[in-house]
């Protein structure tokens, strides 16, 4: 039997807005511990919350590129648990009346345009760190106390829930790819999942490929990779297919992935089961966004990062124009485009030569990009790259590089190309045997001897010459 | 050394005049509260603790001890917030400075407000001075007590459903429940976050209305508060002409209410008549049935959520144990008097899961019922009358052991705070000797109102707010207006006297 | 009863079990009147007052500092809160 996997993802977005969700408390890294902390974030008897009004907006901004309705009312209410890090005993969270409900976003693939559902994005405010100390192998388990640091608690948050509409690992990353960097875009959030900005949950289930069901799902925490995402949900995949072919039955469960083994460990199930006791809470008063601020949000969306891949995937090809787009890398070469440079291999030049060079693209001129790029297999290599790793520099001209040229007299190629076949007899051999791959290698040899200056056309010519002698 | 002043009937109006007028200074009449507190609190315990110095320009002021006072011990009357000293003002403690008033102590409550009588705060309950052996009422019957016995011109409650109104009824002054969102909560340790309201405890309408313009208005640190559409207007008038108070049909088949409560209550209406007011019947039908069904469920709902913080991780005292939730677990026992964990305990079953809908969410419904039938009755009429509390004072420890008998304290003040609504309850007679509170109820905002028709009610009624048992020459100022009232056991003038 | 106990995390000794159930069985008998009522077609209620869009705008202010923000802990550990461990 054919399996197909059903992924729903719970993304948490942490919004980089100057203060807290709920008290004016500065937010930011590096700050000394508990030194963002006041009477509200800590809980202290009698404070009270006042919502952040930026971070209502940059919610309902998010939810309008997400393709979301919002209601004409957003309530808070109170997710009741204890744990150190939630000073009041209780979460302050959008819950039955979110800001932005059915939305969808669309994914585009090789095999035509995906539609993910986005279930909701509402608003809620993060929780404290906490930091547990000695034990067994920094087992939580074995801990001897625990630490809690209150500068985090009560970042705003946003919630974005997935509709169980992501068909495989790979897509799942390409769906975050392409969120991450539409909130980017917004400018209401770093996305960086190595800082903890950009927290992704995966909701798995697997069911014969065709069929509708809906099977038991598990829980994935704590992947703060796309890569380990993939991996996580991947092996998560495999494990309940076998479950399910060895005549078992999946039973719902949460995990954490561990990146280190790659394995996945079941947490313990606590024996109160998640009973939160939310109702609204009392402290404010609902949000009722005005027509005007939700239109004036709408007319400032930017174009969407799909749409851009889907308009530049007609010059390139899919993989091309994603990676152009996901990377913030498409306005650069759209403009280098436009300047005349040709668009596959501007493409290729920005994804691999500039990013590689660690060159910030909104610092390139076009114009001079674009020059170089068009003279790439006429002047020499090192130039080239040289050239392409100074393009940020303040006053950057492409001139001094393109006056140089590379050679291509087969004359003085020749002896070169000779010298080098000389010195490899082993790896000709293997690629008279039939390894056609090593012509790189020849050809590499050849352009390290000339320092970067050969024409790249050229040697290639005369070293495939020169093997089929 | 004898006092300047004899702070037992000395009103706060009075007391301004006092210090404006130079006679005394703010230091001098602090230290007459406290010879006072000194004298009679023993007694009483109406204080938690007092504060030795004054440091403001104006006249001292007692907080009930769930208002956060910068470094003064604020504990709400519980043992889990035992030496926790407050690091900021609440709003309400802040303005009352700002205006000059100096705190003269911390009053006793119910732990965490919840209670009726002060007997659930964990300090030891205070005392009626009427009549000792009596509740204060509560849970602000620590500053109503004050206020009676001269230990304070005045002081600032919280009410959830009746702890401002029931203690002033008990005790014989004069107390305001606000409108909800009129003053600040910022600060205040929570009971029931969509109920609880701060409010003046004075021995005069007039009192309650110049306190209740220093504290109420919008406070940017409260989402919940608005600015009152007019200005606080200290009360003129003793005219009652064209005003329309409506008694709700419901009181007559109410068994609860003490005949001699019903009789002062009576002569009041009757005095209402002869200002000029029109007094009709209104139809409360879902208010008194279901009223306190409601609050019992909404209130400990909100509580149990409200109470969740005490978990000795930040403040108060912590439980010794290997792991954090044993730590909490104990911390919790250890900490919450049996009222806080009855309440903690059907809060939290009210809003479980399976049991939402029936309990918490019917309330919620039923809370609209309230404030339909107020809204309704009020667009006939200016204000509603009722007694504030069905009883007078009752002996200490009666109904300590009946949760439920504790409960029905409040039947009469509760569903107008469900339903957001100010409420005002005066002395207005005695019954056995102790005093029988009315109680006023108008729309949202209608304070002033409230003021003009309790004002001229009091003036009406005459009633001698300094408790019988002390009327014998408690007179330095020549400040009673009649010799021959002070042992009048009705409370009423002479003259108003039927 | 020991489930809402644990929810509402307060270890009860085992009298004190027996009394709160009694208690809460009279008192939730007397409050659950409120399910007599037919109100299906009747909003809730949450907040007495109708007011909506109360916020701040995003501008930080002062936090406390470290010895306000300590100055009630019952343990301090440097500038961080010290809990038992939380398994």
């Amino acid at each position: 039997m054919t399996w197909e996997p059903v992924i729903g993802l719970e993304i948490h977005v942490q919004l980089k807005t100057r203060s807290k969700m709920f008290c004016r408390c500065p937010v930011g890294f590096g700050a000394g511990e508990n030194t963002q902390t006041c009477p509200v974030c800590l809980g202290f008897p009698g404070a009270l919350p006042v919502v952040n009004r930026r971070a209502v907006e940059w919610t309902i901004l998010l939810g309008l590129a997400l393709g979301c309705e919002i209601p004409e009312r957003a309530v808070f209410s109170r997710k009741n648990y204890f744990y150190p890090d939630l000073p009041k005993g209780y979460q302050i969270s959008q819950y039955d009346q979110p800001s932005c409900v059915n939305g969808s976003v669309l994914l585009p693939t090789a095999g035509g345009d995906r539609l993910i559902g986005i279930v909701r994005a509402h608003l809620e405010e993060d929780a404290a760190k906490t930091v547990h100390v000695g034990g067994r192998a920094g087992r939580i388990g074995g801990a001897d106390f625990s630490l809690v640091d209150y500068n985090r608690g009560g970042t705003p948050l946003v919630e974005i829930v997935t509709a169980p509409d992501i068909r495989s690992a790979d897509e799942g990353k390409r769906f975050l790819q392409l969120l991450r960097q539409t909130i980017v875009e917004l400018g209401i959030s770093d996305a960086e999942m190595e800082k903890g900005t950009l927290r992704v949950d995966a909701n798995v289930s697997v069911r014969p490929a065709g069929s509708a069901e809906l099977r038991t799902r598990t829980e994935i925490k704590n992947m703060n990779s796309f890569n380990f995402i993939a991996r996580g949900v991947d092996a998560e995949v495999e494990r309940q297919i076998g479950v399910w072919e060895s005549g078992g039955e999946v039973r719902q469960e949460t995990y954490d992935f561990d990146a280190g083994s790659g394995r996945l460990t079941p947490r313990r199930a606590k024996e109160e089961a998640d009973d939160y006791r939310y109702f609204p809470e009392p402290d404010l008063v609902p949000v009722e966004p005005p027509v005007e601020l939700v239109e004036r949000l709408r007319s400032e969306l930017p174009e969407l990062p799909a749409t851009r891949i889907r308009r530049i995937e007609a010059a390139l090809d899919l993989d091309r124009a994603t990676v152009l787009v996901t990377g913030g890398l498409d306005g650069l070469w759209e403009e280098t485009v436009a300047a005349g440079a040709d668009p596959v291999a501007t493409a290729n030049v920005v994804a691999n030569t500039l990013v590689g060079a660690g060159v910030d693209p909104a610092a390139v001129s076009a114009a001079e990009f674009s020059r170089l790029v068009e003279a790439r297999d006429r002047i020499p290599r090192g130039a080239f790259d040289e050239a392409i790793a100074r393009l940020a520099d303040p006053g950057f001209s492409a001139d001094p590089y393109l006056a140089q040229e590379a050679v291509s007299d087969t004359a003085e190629l020749e002896p070169i190309v000779d010298a080098v076949l000389a010195a490899n007899p082993g790896q000709v051999e293997a690629y008279r045997g039939g390894k056609d791959g090593l012509l790189g290698f020849f050809v590499g040899q050849v352009m390290k001897e000339t320092q970067g200056k050969a024409d790249p056309r050229i040697v290639n010519e005369l070293v495939r010459a020169k093997l089929a002698e | 050394m004898t006092p300047l002043v004899d702070t037992l009937r000395l009103t706060a109006e009075e007391a301004l005049g006092l210090v404006e007028r130079r006679e005394v200074s703010p230091g001098e009449l602090h230290a007459a509260y406290l010879e006072a507190i000194g004298e009679r609190d023993g007694e009483l315990h109406a204080y938690l603790r007092t504060a030795e110095i004054s440091d403001g320009a104006s006249i001292p002021i007692a907080l009930k001890d769930v208002i956060s006072t910068k470094g003064v011990e604020t504990t709400a009357g519980s043992r889990i917030l035992e030496s926790y000293v407050p690091v900021f003002d609440a709003t309400v403690a802040a303005r009352c400075k700002a205006a000059g008033l100096t705190l003269l102590g911390k009053t006793n409550t119910d732990e965490f407000a919840m209670g009726s009588s002060t007997e659930n705060s964990a300090w030891g309950p205070s005392r009626n001075p009427w009549d000792p052996e009596r509740v204060p009422g509560g849970s602000g019957g620590g500053t109503s007590a004050a206020v009676s016995a001269g230990l304070a011109p005045w002081g600032l409650g919280s009410d959830t459903g009746g702890s401002i109104k029931q203690p002033s009824a008990l005790c014989g002054n004069v107390g305001l429940r606000p409108t909800y969102g009129s003053v600040s909560r910022y600060g205040v340790v929570a009971f029931a976050s969509s109920l609880d309201q701060i409010g003046p405890v004075a021995k005069t309408v007039r009192d309650v209305a110049l306190l209740y313009s220093i504290i109420a208005g919008r406070d940017a640190s409260d989402s919940t508060t608005v600015e009152l559409p007019e200005p606080v207007a200290l009360p003129e008038t003793d005219r009652l002409d064209g005003l329309r108070i409506a008694v709700p049909t419901q009181l007559e088949s109410l068994d609860a209410i003490e005949p001699g409560v019903r009789a002062a209550f009576e002569l009041t209406l009757g005095l209402a008549r002869e200002l000029g007011a029109e007094v009709g019947e209104c139809d409360l039908p879902t208010s008194y049935r279901y009223g306190m069904p409601c609050y019992y469920l909404i209130a400990p709902a909100e509580a149990s959520s409200n109470l969740a913080r005490y978990d000795g991780v930040r403040y108060g005292p912590r439980a010794d144990a290997p792991t954090y939730d044993e730590m909490v677990e104990r911390t919790r026992d250890d900490g919450f008097g049996p009222e806080p964990k009855r309440r903690i305990m059907l809060g939290t079953y009210a809003l479980s899961a399976g049991y939402y809908d029936a309990f918490y969410g019917q309330a919620q419904k039923v809370r609209t019922l309230l404030i339909r039938e107020h809204r309704e009755a009020l667009e006939r009429f200016d204000v509603i009358a009722t007694p504030t509390s069905p009883t007078v004072a009752f002996p200490v420890g009666d109904k300590a052991a009946d949760p439920l008998a504790m409960y029905a304290c409040d039947l009469l003040t509760i569903p107008s705070c469900l339903a957001g609504l100010p409420g005002l309850s005066i002395p207005c007679g005695l019954s056995d000797g102790l005093p029988v509170g009315l109680q006023l109820l108008g729309p949202q905002f209608g304070e002033n109102l409230l003021f003009r028709t309790g004002h001229a009610l009091e003036q009406a009624i005459g009633f001698d707010t300094v408790p019988v048992r002390w009327r014998e020459g408690s007179d330095p100022l020549g400040l009673t207006p009649a010799d021959d009232e002070g042992s009048d056991p009705t409370g009423l003038t002479p003259e108003d006297t039927p | 009863m020991l489930h809402v106990a644990r929810l509402a995390r307060l270890a009860l000794a085992d009298d004190e079990v027996e009394r709160l159930t009694d208690e809460l069985a009279a008192i939730l008998d007397a409050v659950g009147i409120v399910a007599e009522l037919d109100l299906a077609a009747v909003p809730p209620t949450s907040h007495p007052l109708d007011v909506v869009n109360v916020w701040d705008d995003d501008e930080p202010r002062e936090s406390l500092s470290l010895d306000d923000v300590f100055a009630n802990a019952p343990a301090r550990d440097g500038d961080l809160f010290r809990v038992p461990p939380t398994v």
